[in-house]
């Protein structure tokens, strides 16, 4: 392409089109630079630059930005043995399998009820469940805290009213409570956006599947998993990794519904939140260093375990 | 075909379960609106709406508290980060999608390297820079890092792949060049995308907490999110205001959504299914 172009612009400048050709040649030569550079320095500034260093300032214990000492691995022991990272890490995990057994099958549930072709206003539907993604995390913590108010709160009063718990249940001031709280909020929040995945990759299966597994005898249960599943099974994953990427640094809910705090017992206390309060509180940065590689290297493992997983179940579907 | 009273049954069961789960989505969003219209006595007497309706929480809002200076902010910072992110992101997105040039391979694949490492990660050298740069508790402290947008790279890049070479060519006979190729006939057809890319963009950036909680000081530079955490603070148990702030904190976002619905969702499965 760039050469058929070079070869237009010569030919116009031995046609002698003006003195506009040599710049035009100039200009689509540098072109592709110069539209790349404006986006690459801050990159490299902001983007690239920090990643490098920040494997730097891991191996350093900080008071602020401006002294710094080395420590070697010393902060990595140090997280190792901190009980409150074993807390953090544990809740974090407990919020994810909720999310990954929970919501994901009920995102899956949702798509499948609006799939079916005879159903209307679907789109009015994908709306209603894709909406409260649109609320931010903080949004969403705030409006929660007080959905959970005990005694008055709407959401005591409809779970008295349908299941007859008590109106007094506190579910942020009880340890035992606190990540209920958490899953339920971002089941409201976040089961609609995956179920919009779901539904667009059922809407994409071969409906011919399906009539040559019904002409096979093959009844809803057989389909689902000898024709459905196989089929959206790329989309599933893809959900499947997002999401446990997204539990992972969860941070902004359990920090606003629980006001700022980690919780009573530390129960709503998260790997990021652990982040925040010990590097950026304190004011240890090579520490906050520390804990984020951490994240970032557990996040890759659980990718990787998932990845292989779901490609060695390839073999039940088929 | 016309369905048995067996299929009648159960599609009437299917509706059920929908209408079950839109209430259930929509009925926290219902409760703020109305909780917002209602004084501290009614709050929580009435459901939804009282009978009696008052714009008192929002009074109260603008006026014990600097609300309007963070929405002011927010739209701000936001609107320049979507700004200098969309014009960036889609140059670039150009380059690597219809240009071969030396080095691009490498750009690339960084980029991509880059992606899969948490935000999180980074909180704490960027902090450092921006404390070395003299940006901590300023705005350009949060447009300039939120500005480098990898994924938006990404987005455009693919979808400035399927614009055709034959309309770039004619273009250049036409002696256009490179930029009025990117801003007259690039841009133009990637409308759907920029679309999504500002949407998603917007929200990013609205709703971002960690970062500027990080760098942010004073209140006449807070954003929405520090704002309503800051008023939740310190108006614990006065629900009608708090009400008021989230309610007016995230109807940009909503209304943003409903003018470019069509545009999101198709962006955001594009991917997803084809790949």
């Amino acid at each position: 392409m760039s050469a058929r172009s070079d070869a237009l612009a010569e030919k116009r400048e031995l046609a002698g089109e003006g003195v506009g050709a040599g710049w035009f040649r100039l200009q689509h030569k540098a072109a592709p630079y110069l539209f790349v550079a404006p986006f690459l320095i801050l990159f490299l500034c902001f983007g690239l630059w920090p990643i490098l260093k920040s494997l730097i300032l891991a191996v350093y214990a900080t008071n602020g930005p401006k002294s710094a000492v080395f420590v070697g691995l010393a902060n990595f022991r140090f997280l190792m043995a901190d009980p409150d990272f074993h807390t953090a890490v544990r809740n974090t995990l407990v919020f994810t399998c909720w999310s990954i057994f929970f919501q994901l099958p009920c995102a899956l549930g949702l798509a499948l009820l609006l799939c079916a072709r005879w159903v209307r206003a679907r789109e009015l539907f994908r709306l209603a469940f894709f909406s409260p993604n649109l609320l931010g995390q903080v949004f969403v913590g705030v409006l929660f805290s007080v959905l959970f108010v005990p005694q008055y709160g709407l959401l005591n009063h409809l779970l008295h009213a349908l299941f007859g718990i008590a109106l007094d249940t506190k579910w942020l001031s009880n340890p035992a409570l606190v990540m209920p709280a958490l899953v339920l909020t971002s089941l409201w929040m976040y089961v609609g956006f995956n179920m919009i995945y779901f539904l667009a990759a059922l809407q994409a299966v071969d409906r011919d599947l399906y009539e040559a597994a019904t002409v096979d005898g093959a009844n809803g249960w057989h389909q689902f998993f000898a024709v459905t599943l196989p089929s959206i099974k790329p989309v599933a994953v893809f959900v499947l990794i997002t999401s446990t990427l997204g539990s992972f640094q969860l941070f902004e809910l359990p920090y606003i519904m629980l006001r700022n705090t980690a919780g009573p017992d530390n129960s709503g206390l998260t790997v990021v939140m652990y982040l925040y309060n010990t590097g950026f509180i304190t004011g240890d940065l090579g520490y906050a260093s520390a804990v984020g590689w951490t994240l970032a290297l557990g996040m890759l493992v659980v990718s990787l375990v998932q990845l292989k997983l779901t490609r060695a179940m390839k073999g039940v579907g088929d | 075909m016309r369905p048995n009273a067996l299929q009648l049954a159960g599609r009437g069961v299917v509706y059920l379960a929908l209408a079950l789960a839109t209430a259930a989505a929509i009925t926290p969003v219902l409760w703020l609106v109305a909780a917002t219209t209602k004084g501290p006595d009614d709050l929580f007497h009435y459901t939804f709406f009282a009978p009696r309706l008052t714009a008192d929480s929002y009074r109260r809002l603008f006026t014990t508290f600097p609300f309007l200076r963070c929405l002011m902010n927010s739209l701000f910072i936001t609107g320049t980060t979507v700004i200098v992110q969309l014009f960036f992101s889609s140059l670039a997105g150009f380059a690597l999608a219809k240009y071969e040039f030396r080095g691009k391979k490498q750009v690339m694949l960084l980029m991509l390297a880059t992606m899969m490492i948490p935000g999180q990660v980074v909180m704490a050298p960027l902090y450092e820079l921006i404390y070395r740069i003299g940006l901590v508790d300023s705005y350009l402290g949060l447009i300039i890092p939120g500005a480098v947008s990898v994924f938006g790279i990404f987005l455009f890049r693919q979808s400035i792949l399927q614009v055709p070479d034959e309309l770039l060519h004619a273009a250049r006979i036409d002696g256009c060049s490179e930029f009025r190729i990117y801003w007259d006939i690039v841009m133009p057809v990637s409308k759907p995308m920029i679309g999504a890319f500002c949407l998603i963009g917007f929200m990013g950036s609205w709703n971002n907490f960690l970062w500027p909680q990080i760098i942010l000081h004073h209140q006449e530079r807070f954003t929405l999110p520090i704002g309503l955490n800051r008023l939740v603070d310190l108006y614990q148990q006065q629900y009608g205001m708090l009400m008021a702030g989230t309610l007016l904190s995230v109807l940009p976002v909503v209304i943003l959504f409903l003018a470019l619905q069509r545009e999101f969702v198709a962006g955001l499965t594009a991917g997803a299914v084809k790949g």
